[in-house]
């Protein structure tokens, strides 16, 4: 069998302050309900500045100018140990300011839904054009020349005609409008949401081709994994984000639908992936994601609570090129998928031994046999303040308990096997974002390096969210060393139809 | 805790009575299972819920603190992995502070 394999990863971050302050769903239903509140008064106090989120341990581990063991290095609290001479341009991707993603969300709004005023358009139109990467790669910037508008109009707009306003600093620049009079599926709200993952994501995509060996013709098929729904009032979720996102890049060749499951998203998106790839129904797959603006200061108050900054100020997005073997990029091992079933159960243990455990010993192998796992990983900054505790450490707790279970490890080795198998959090709470998939990059270099020899990505969704089941949710899949065998040495059915009438023919000769 | 979740407790309390009801919490951090404790008895301490300002008055154990009332075949196979990795006697201790 020939595996597909991880040809290149790469991972964005937007820093979105205004957003999180208008947009976040947690700030913007206390402006509705409470708007004297003491949240809503200290939030300027912590916010961060754009410096501030470029030098951040965690941000510079998920566009790869670190490991994200070396945040073991740095001490805490990590918002306070900055990294001397960060930079923004990371080895798999980069940080954006939002003056220019204001830009981008006109750049790639089809519709005119967003306005913005004459002077910053022309000012932002400037930056992305001379952008080395967005003004490089994206197909539709001839939209950042149309219906400049002024203040006013756009203040109209806001009044009386339920747009969003996009502020910068505080000052207002622009706004988005609703997409129809009074279609729920369409208000203004959705449209800037599904704008802003379209954005994220069309920025990561041309990241992925700036930085890795795949150009936008060369994509046959992307799969856009996000929590977002888009659609209109017939048809709420109808999609098809994963298009509309190629469109932007000039991916002409390439053809796409939308994966959905929570957090657990990217990896149904991986494994998806890797079975067109490895079926021959596809050479180059783009799974991708862009970013969540409901999600900004989802932990806002206990931060706050707490005198740290707002650390959810950023919209993740990622972007995984799956391909056929090339003899030495990492394989995806399709023989070794674990999966929640619908009759797993709910409880922590069961779903452990569903995803981890199960796979694994399906083929022969033991918790033991994998050197790095990466589940959930959310950053402990964000999480533990705000009573979620340290989510990966969670989660290598429950294998390295699993393994001792199955006498695998010894109960002594348990902090051992979790410092072994595991690394810190470091990425922001965005949902699907966090989910296994931010390692791939680092995974990607470390096996092609020989620090490592597998790695075990896993996905884990709550479905009951959604309010349809209460479900959970879990994929997991392996990627590890090529061995260097490209060709496949299985037999079709033409040549085992030939072998059997050769026999049979030799048979019958014999009875001659 | 989940103000959906609050407003459910609230009406099987209504619907029940409080006399034969207790919530049992699977939560995996002690402060957060405190704060689920202490809203169920003596309200939202957050004051965003559908339980800020009402005392139910309800007692809530951990799932670890009912390890007697379980068969143990469920229990090995549903929470004991979970006893390694949790800190259990924080947890119990947070949660037993609120049955007063």
């Amino acid at each position: 069998m020939t595996f597909p394999v991880l040809k290149g990863t790469a991972y964005t971050l937007v820093h979105t302050p205004d957003i999180l302050v208008h947009e976040g769903k947690l700030q913007e239903s206390e402006m509705r309900n409470n708007p004297d509140s003491d949240y809503l008064k200290a939030i300027p106090d912590h916010l961060r500045s754009f410096e501030d989120v470029v030098g951040y341990g965690p941000n510079q581990a998920y566009i790869g100018n670190i490991h994200p063991r070396d945040l073991n290095k740095i001490e805490k609290p990590w918002y306070e140990n900055p990294l001397k001479d960060a930079t923004a341009d990371g080895k798999f991707g980069s940080i954006m300011s939002e003056d220019v993603f204001y830009g981008c969300l006109k750049a790639v709004d089809m519709f005119d839904l967003v306005v913005l005023e004459a002077k910053y358009q022309e000012e932002t139109a400037k930056k992305i054009n001379d952008d080395p990467v967005i003004g490089k790669y994206w197909v539709t910037l001839d939209k950042l020349t149309e219906n400049p508008s002024t203040v006013d109009e756009i203040k109209s707009l806001i009044e009386e005609k339920d747009a969003k306003p996009l502020y910068l600093d505080g000052k207002l620049v622009g706004c988005i409008k609703r997409a129809h009079e009074f279609d729920a599926a369409l208000t203004s709200d959705v449209m800037f949401e599904n704008l802003v993952s379209k954005a994220s994501a069309a920025y990561v995509l041309a990241e992925l081709f700036a930085k890795n060996d795949i150009k936008p013709k060369d994509v046959d098929y992307l799969i856009e994994c996000s929590e977002e729904g888009c659609g209109d009032m017939f048809q709420r979720a109808g999609g098809n984000y994963a298009k509309a996102i190629g469109e932007i890049c000039g991916c002409v060749n390439a053809t796409g639908s939308d994966t959905r499951s929570f957090c657990a998203a990217p990896a149904h998106s991986m494994v998806e992936a890797s079975a067109l790839v490895q079926s021959g129904v596809y050479s180059n797959v783009v799974v991708l994601a862009g970013g969540s603006s409901a999600k900004l200061g989802m932990n806002g108050k206990d931060h706050v609570k707490k005198d740290q900054p707002l650390l959810e100020d950023c919209l993740g997005a990622f972007a995984i090129h799956v391909g056929e073997n090339d003899g030495k990029s990492p394989v995806i091992r399709t023989d070794i998928v674990g999966k929640h079933k619908i009759g797993s159960g709910a409880a922590p243990q069961a779903i452990m031994q569903a995803i981890v455990a199960d796979p694994l010993e399906q083929v022969g192998l033991s918790i033991k046999d994998v050197d790095v796992f990466s589940a959930e990983m959310q950053n402990p900054e964000i999480t533990v303040p705000a009573g979620a505790g340290d989510i990966p450490s969670a989660n290598y707790k429950m294998i390295a308990a699993l393994g001792i279970m199955k006498k695998v490890f010894a109960k002594s080795e348990l902090n051992q096997v979790v410092e072994n198998i595991g690394m810190p959090g470091f990425v922001p709470t965005q949902g699907h974002i966090p989910s296994g998939v931010p390692f791939l990059g680092h995974a990607k270099e470390m096996i092609e390096s020989g620090d490592i020899h597998r790695t075990m990505i896993i996905g884990k969704g709550s479905l009951f969210l959604g309010r349809l089941t209460n479900l959970f949710d879990g994929i997991s899949f392996i990627v590890e060393t090529n061995d260097g065998h490209v060709g496949d040495d299985s037999v079709d059915k033409d040549t085992i139809r030939q072998m059997i009438a050769e026999s049979m023919k030799q048979f019958a000769d014999s009875l001659k | 805790m989940d103000l959906e979740n609050q407003q459910r407790i609230k009406d099987l309390t209504d619907k029940y009575g409080k006399d034969d009801l207790v919530v049992v919490l699977g939560g995996g951090e002690a402060e957060a299972c405190g704060l689920a404790a202490e809203t169920v008895s003596t309200g939202d301490p957050t004051f965003a819920g559908p339980l800020a300002g009402v005392q139910l008055g309800l007692k809530a154990y951990h799932m670890f603190e009912l390890k007697d009332e379980v068969d143990p075949a469920v229990y090995d196979e549903q929470v004991s992995m979970m006893e390694m990795v949790l800190d259990k006697d924080a947890i119990n201790k947070e949660v037993q502070e609120y049955r007063g």
